[in-house]
């Protein structure tokens, strides 16, 4: 074991995966020489050289449409997306293409690769450089989506994602890059896709949250169990797509009430869809209404991001509020 | 060659916006203004030169590289510090922060954080202008990097295609963020890419403000006359890193020394001496920048933030669906929580 952060955690994943598999290569705009905006890719063109650790000219769909062609001939390509934010040029490379191949080459293509991008508020970008648009590739059929919140799943989660023979949508939360730190086993391991993980146990709430938001999350179910003695139950979703209704359900059963937290827009957001399944699965267990705690329906603020973000000012008084309802 | 009062004019809108920006990274620098924030010392003649040749009720549509085309634009020193800070009183009421300069008094229709994502954009508001026959040209400025994005082909191609009158201006600082342009361009001379669209390409060094009039007067007038788009690349360098967050590892000290000996503020003060301008009469328009600045930095620093109440009014016209921000002064201050201890900011690179 070793102490990383998840920068470090998903460089490990990659330099493990390349050697161990040389189909595996990465390309992105940065992503050679200079090791990637983040530093998420230092070493690697060093280690692995040009034709595998791939500069590319800027040009999202490109890079996408690219890392798709190299997928149907075999290889596992890794394609960076430098900030969520810029993937919507390549938007119809993935929604058109990548998540369709499977399904309409009747099975004969799959596309195995992992696009992997930073994603989420809290670094005072703007809204070009925080947005979360994870449901929009959700709401895609033919798409898995993860967003990790720690180095043990990110590294975990990276290597199932690149082993998975379907496309994989892989949202890194860049404000906890390099805050959230733990301990790394060294070499091969996963976090297996689909597998939602109880980060906290309780009884009166359920918390379902993923990236950066946990993080606030862990912080008002502290509060709450100091202030108002109310055991929040906190998971982490870890694959958001296929979700793991199981360990959701299951936690609801106990405590009756459910709240979900997220940075993107509350309006069609993931929470929307987790509420539905849950009012579909659960709803004679359920004795408060549904939650969700998000970000507002506007676009990302450059000043105002703390306005923006459901930090603990407002998840606190939520947990509290369905608790005692 | 412009006269004397012209020269001492573009001398100054350039030593403005390099003060400016060296005081807008001394801000950045000390956490007053946030995100990023790309400077463009060192290409101060492209936005200079090209503006002193169109006129006032033109259109320029920029990237995220945009405080100097603002500030040669006319937008006051005050407007864009504010909006570098996040202050109510900044262009775009703070709303938008460094690459999202906006000024309808100026036609100024922004600038663009999507690479390539205004290009086409240009070609519609040459559209606009074509069709309201109000004799007005558009003028687009993109980076080396930004060729290479579908946008690109897509604005320029329609722009050829309608024979608006727009002129696309390239410029080429030689790199895109911290990849060198031989490593991006299959075809290093983007000028020559105009020959793909059938419209005149260009390719001038720009780092001197008059050649940068001489070259952009016949593509304005050329599209001002209806015959359609010009595909100009100026040669130029960014003396810093892509944006504040990048150090500029990937160039050799040796390279940024030598493009230093064309300054274009140096060169535009040159003229302006050469013209019979005299030191002092330099001097004072020096020490009438630094007060420029000083005060637009005070103004930044003393203006208020926006309210929480323009994010609902500035996203839809109100909806009372939506899920709108509660109601100005919901969460005073003191009961607002900062981002969770264990989450401190990111340290990003260069973007
Ligand atoms: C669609 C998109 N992809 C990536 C980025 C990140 N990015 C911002 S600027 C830039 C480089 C652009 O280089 P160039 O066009 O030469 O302009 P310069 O910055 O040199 O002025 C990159 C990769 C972005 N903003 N938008
Ligand atoms: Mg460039």
């Amino acid at each position: 074991m070793t102490e990383m952060n998840m920068v470090q955690a998903i460089n490990d994943a990659l330099r493990l995966e390349m050697r161990r598999d040389d189909r595996v290569l990465v390309l992105g705009e940065d992503v050679g020489k200079v090791g990637g905006v983040f530093r998420v890719t230092q070493g690697l063109y060093d280690e692995f050289g040009e034709d595998r650790v791939i500069d590319t000219p800027l040009a999202e769909g490109g890079i996408i449409g690219a890392a798709i062609g190299m997928a149907l001939y075999g290889l596992r390509p890794v394609p960076e997306i430098q900030f969520s934010d810029f993937i919507f040029p390549a938007f119809d490379q993935i929604v058109s293409e990548a998540a369709k191949y499977r399904y309409r080459s009747g099975g004969e293509y799959t596309c195995p690769m992992v696009i992997r991008t930073p994603v989420g508020g809290g670094i005072r970008g703007g809204h070009y450089h925080s947005q979360s648009p994870e449901a929009l590739f959700i709401h895609t059929p033919g798409l898995k989506v993860v967003c990790p919140s720690n180095p043990y799943d990110a590294k975990g989660l990276l290597l199932s994602a690149i082993r998975d023979e379907d496309p994989v949508l892989f949202f890194e939360p860049k404000r906890v890059y390099r805050a959230a730190k733990g301990e790394v086993p060294e070499g091969d391991y996963t976090v297996p896709l689909s597998e939602a993980k109880v980060v906290r146990e309780g009884k009166h709430v359920t918390v379902v949250a993923w990236g950066a938001m946990l993080y606030e999350v862990l912080a008002s179910a502290e509060e709450v169990a100091a202030s108002h003695g109310i055991e929040t139950e906190v998971i982490d979703l870890r694959t958001l797509w296929p979700i793991d209704l199981d360990t959701i359900v299951e936690s609801v059963k106990k405590t009756g009430r459910i709240v979900v937290v997220h940075e993107a827009p509350k309006t069609c957001g993931f929470g929307a869809e987790i509420l539905t399944l849950i009012g579909e699965k659960a709803f004679l267990h359920l004795e408060a209404p549904p939650v969700r705690v998000t970000g507002w329906d506007t676009p990302f603020p450059y000043t105002l991001e703390t306005d923006y973000l459901p930090l603990q000012h407002r998840i606190t008084p939520a947990l509290i509020e369905t608790a005692k309802f | 060659m412009p006269t004397q009062d012209e020269l001492v004019q573009l001398y100054r809108q350039m030593f403005l916006i390099r003060r400016f920006e060296e005081e807008a990274a001394r801000a950045y620098a000390q956490g007053k203004i946030g995100g990023f924030l790309h400077l463009y010392i060192g290409q101060e003649a492209v936005a200079v030169g090209v503006s002193a040749v169109m006129r006032p009720e033109d259109y320029f549509v920029t990237t995220y590289r945009d405080h100097g085309v603002a500030l040669a634009r006319g937008m006051t020193s005050r407007a864009c510090m504010a909006e570098l800070y996040g202050k109510e009183s900044g262009c775009s009421k703070g709303m938008g922060g460094s690459m999202h300069m906006f000024d309808r008094e100026h036609n100024l229709l922004g600038g663009h954080g999507i690479v390539g994502g205004h290009i086409a954009l240009a070609a519609g508001a040459a559209w606009a202008s074509k069709y309201r026959g109000d004799g007005r040209v558009t003028l687009c400025f993109f980076g080396d990097g930004a060729t290479n994005i579908g946008g690109f082909h897509e604005g320029v191609s329609l722009a050829a295609l309608w024979r608006l009158p727009v002129v696309f201006v390239c410029e080429n600082n030689e790199y895109s963020m911290g990849t060198p342009a031989e490593r991006t361009l299959p075809q290093r001379d983007v000028s020559k890419k105009a020959e793909a669209y059938d419209i005149p390409g260009l390719r001038f060094r720009g780092q001197d403000v008059t050649d940068v009039m001489e070259q952009l007067r016949e593509p304005i007038e050329r599209a001002r006359r209806g015959e359609g788009p010009t595909m100009v690349e100026v040669m130029t360098y960014r003396y810093r890193g892509h944006s504040m967050s990048d150090p500029g590892k990937y160039r050799t000290a040796e390279e940024v020394e030598e493009r230093k000996t064309r300054d274009p503020v140096r060169i535009g003060r040159g003229h302006a001496l050469a013209a019979g301008v005299s030191e002092e009469a330099l001097a004072a328009v020096d020490a009438a920048v630094e007060a420029e600045v000083e005060d637009a930095v005070r103004f930044a620093d003393e203006s208020a933030q926006p309210d929480e109440a323009l994010l609902h009014t500035l996203t839809l016209a109100p909806n009372g669906d939506a899920d709108s921000p509660p109601p100005a002064g919901s969460y005073p201050a003191e009961k607002r929580s900062p981002l969770s201890a264990d989450a401190a900011p990111t340290e990003v690179h260069h973007a």
